[in-house]
């Protein structure tokens, strides 16, 4: 039998995303890729894989999915959320486990990831990854083009995915210390490349003001509601190209962030530029987050990519090993009905 | 003495830049931005990621660890130096394309709009040759001008919200195949059974920047057999021999 996961609820929307796709812009196919690049490398840092390794993306509320596998090691990275195990399908309690870390998971048993708090979305990798061919070298999902990922969707009730290894390792598990995830205070962003289609009154008032990321927020871009921007010479230019990070203005002059699966060109001019070492944590803000900017110079912005570059890279100095009773004991004692019925699944968090 | 065409350098974040030549839809301003995404490309400098032309800018991604903005800046004002239009190296390509009335919701709409007879509206528009501006919006969807000016319409009033993959669409100076279904606000003239963008293909899209098209009319059966083969992925759509597309007027 094919090594596998199988979801028995799908969650909101969960698909497999990587590192994207680059290169192929100039052909209309947009990069794609994970929201938050840091926590997915996060997961693949805990799960021993390569950071570019494609893993689950869970937005808002996560999936349920049950070991078709020897066993298989899991790790989680990203937003908060309950992650229950369970020792089958049918088991009503089960240990409750904390995001940032690695578990073994044996055949049969079932994780549960609830709601997500504290951002929008978390990693779930497997160790050895899934067995995913990629398209235009990526495995990222890009659901509009319907390729990558599994079939070219987000994960549907009753979806096998394939794993590429049958077993886990004996590496043991670790968990992530010191990670830190909170958003800047202002996401820092470069003027342009538009700002000549805004006032520079408009422009400064941008930079002051405070916005929510909107309910219409998805993978392409983040809305964000607040204080609208007046065009200098109208909403409609001769379409260019976009970059992650874009904020454009369109007719409303609410402006829109765009994100991971943005269309590669657009007519709509472009106030300003979110910079690279801030669009992992902004692909995190979740709906209804106050989010503000500050504007920086290009020099600034480089100096801080470089800073952001060495801190993505050193993620790995951050493992920490758990101990053996903290990965194996507690779903064990579980799943060998030595302790089921005695311990509220709710109150019990293995540190 | 070099000319220089006028452009300026935009920064899009501090991975990207926008070369700018103008702010038009121009076939002029197409040729540069053309022809300084070849030499870029010739160039091959060390921290270029990819770039993507426009109607009349060019993108640049670009990694600033590896090639400071300001490098770069001062690279491509040497690369624009003695910028020709000429120097593009599009191919050509002739798509079957199906103008029958089932196929083509908007057709009797656009003939009387333009005060043409249908059979006047598909010839004008299957006579000219189109030079492949730009691609975007969708996967494979490329933007192809300039429709005949007796054909030239502002979009629609009221959008669909969703038209079949496939679908040949014209609106202002433009004309595009839509690779998805999408919604779309253009004049649906027609149904092309060429698959513009999938997987099978090595670059991910038929058409390329800087490519020529002319479309060859083609009867319902025609389409559907096309279609057909397209769909068992037995459809072969190779390069034509070179068609001339005129200065846009």
């Amino acid at each position: 039998m094919t090594p596998a996961l199988r979801v028995l609820a799908p969650g909101l929307l969960t698909t497999l995303q990587d590192l994207g796709r680059p290169g192929h812009q100039r052909l209309g196919i947009p990069v794609g890729g994970a929201l938050d690049p840091v926590s997915l490398r996060a997961a693949n840092v805990l799960a021993g894989n390569p950071a570019d390794t494609g893993a689950l993306e869970v937005a808002y509320a996560g999936p349920t999915l049950a070991v078709e596998a020897g066993d298989v090691r899991l790790a989680f990275a990203g937003a908060d959320a309950a992650i229950e195990i369970f020792s089958d399908a049918e088991a009503a309690r089960g240990p409750r486990i904390d995001g940032m870390r690695s578990v073994r998971l044996r055949r049969g048993e079932v994780v549960r990831i609830g709601s997500l708090g504290g951002a929008a979305v978390l990693y779930v990798a497997v160790e050895g990854g899934f067995d995913v061919a990629p398209v235009l070298g990526s495995v990222s999902t890009y659901i509009r083009g319907g390729i990558g990922g599994f079939h070219g969707r987000a994960l549907a009730a009753g979806d096998l995915l394939p794993l590429a290894r049958p077993k886990a390792t004996e590496r043991g598990d670790c968990r992530l210390e010191g990670l830190d995830l909170a958003p800047p205070p202002r996401f820092r962003a470069i003027a342009g490349p538009q700002s000549d289609h805004f006032s520079e009154r408009e422009i400064a008032a941008f930079f002051a003001s405070e916005y929510t990321v909107g309910a219409g927020s998805d993978r392409m871009g983040m809305r964000l509601e607040g204080r609208p921007l007046a065009h200098a010479k109208g909403f409609d230019i001769a379409s260019d190209a976009i970059a992650a990070g874009s904020i454009q203005v369109a007719g409303t002059g609410q402006p829109i962030v765009l994100l991971a699966d943005r269309q590669t060109t657009g007519g709509y001019p472009k106030i300003a530029t979110v910079i690279s070492a801030d669009i992992p944590a902004l692909g995190r803000m979740p709906i209804g987050a106050k989010i503000a900017f500050e504007r920086v110079s290009l020099e600034a912005a480089q100096a801080l990519r470089a800073k952001f570059i060495a801190e993505v890279e050193s993620i790995a100095k951050r493992l920490v090993p758990l101990r053996p009773s903290a990965t194996e004991v507690a779903p064990r004692l579980m799943h060998d009905n030595l302790i089921s019925g005695v311990v509220d699944a709710g109150s019990w968090t293995v540190p | 003495m070099a000319v220089v065409p006028e452009y300026r350098v935009l920064p899009a974040g501090d991975t990207a830049l926008v070369v700018e030549f103008g702010d038009r839809i121009d076939r002029r301003l197409s040729g540069f931005v053309l022809a300084l995404d070849r030499r870029l490309g010739e160039a091959r400098l060390d921290g270029v990621v990819e770039t993507v032309p426009t109607f009349r800018s060019l993108m640049v991604h670009y990694d600033p660890l590896v090639l400071p903005a300001a490098v770069l800046a001062a690279r491509i004002g040497e690369l624009v130096r003695g910028l020709r239009t000429s120097e593009q190296s599009g191919r050509s390509w002739r798509l079957p394309v199906c103008y029958d009335r089932s196929l083509a919701p908007d057709l009797d709409d656009v003939a009387a709009r333009t005060g043409l007879s249908p059979a006047q509206l598909i010839e004008r528009h299957s006579a000219a040759a189109y030079h492949v501006y730009m691609l975007g919006f969708l996967p494979g969807q490329a933007y192809m001008g300039d429709v005949p000016a007796e054909l030239a319409l502002p979009r629609r009033q009221s959008p669909r919200m969703k038209i079949p993959a496939g679908s040949l669409a014209i609106a202002m100076t433009m004309t595009c195949i839509f690779p998805l279904e999408t919604p779309c606000g253009w004049h649906l003239i027609g149904r092309s059974p060429v698959p513009l963008w999938e997987r099978r293909l090595g670059p991910g899209a038929l058409l390329a920047p800087g490519d020529k098209v002319a479309f060859v009319p083609v009867s319902v059966r025609e389409y559907e057999s096309l279609l057909a083969k397209a769909a068992d992925g037995t459809l072969e759509i190779r390069p034509s021999e070179q068609i001339a597309v005129g200065a846009a007027a």
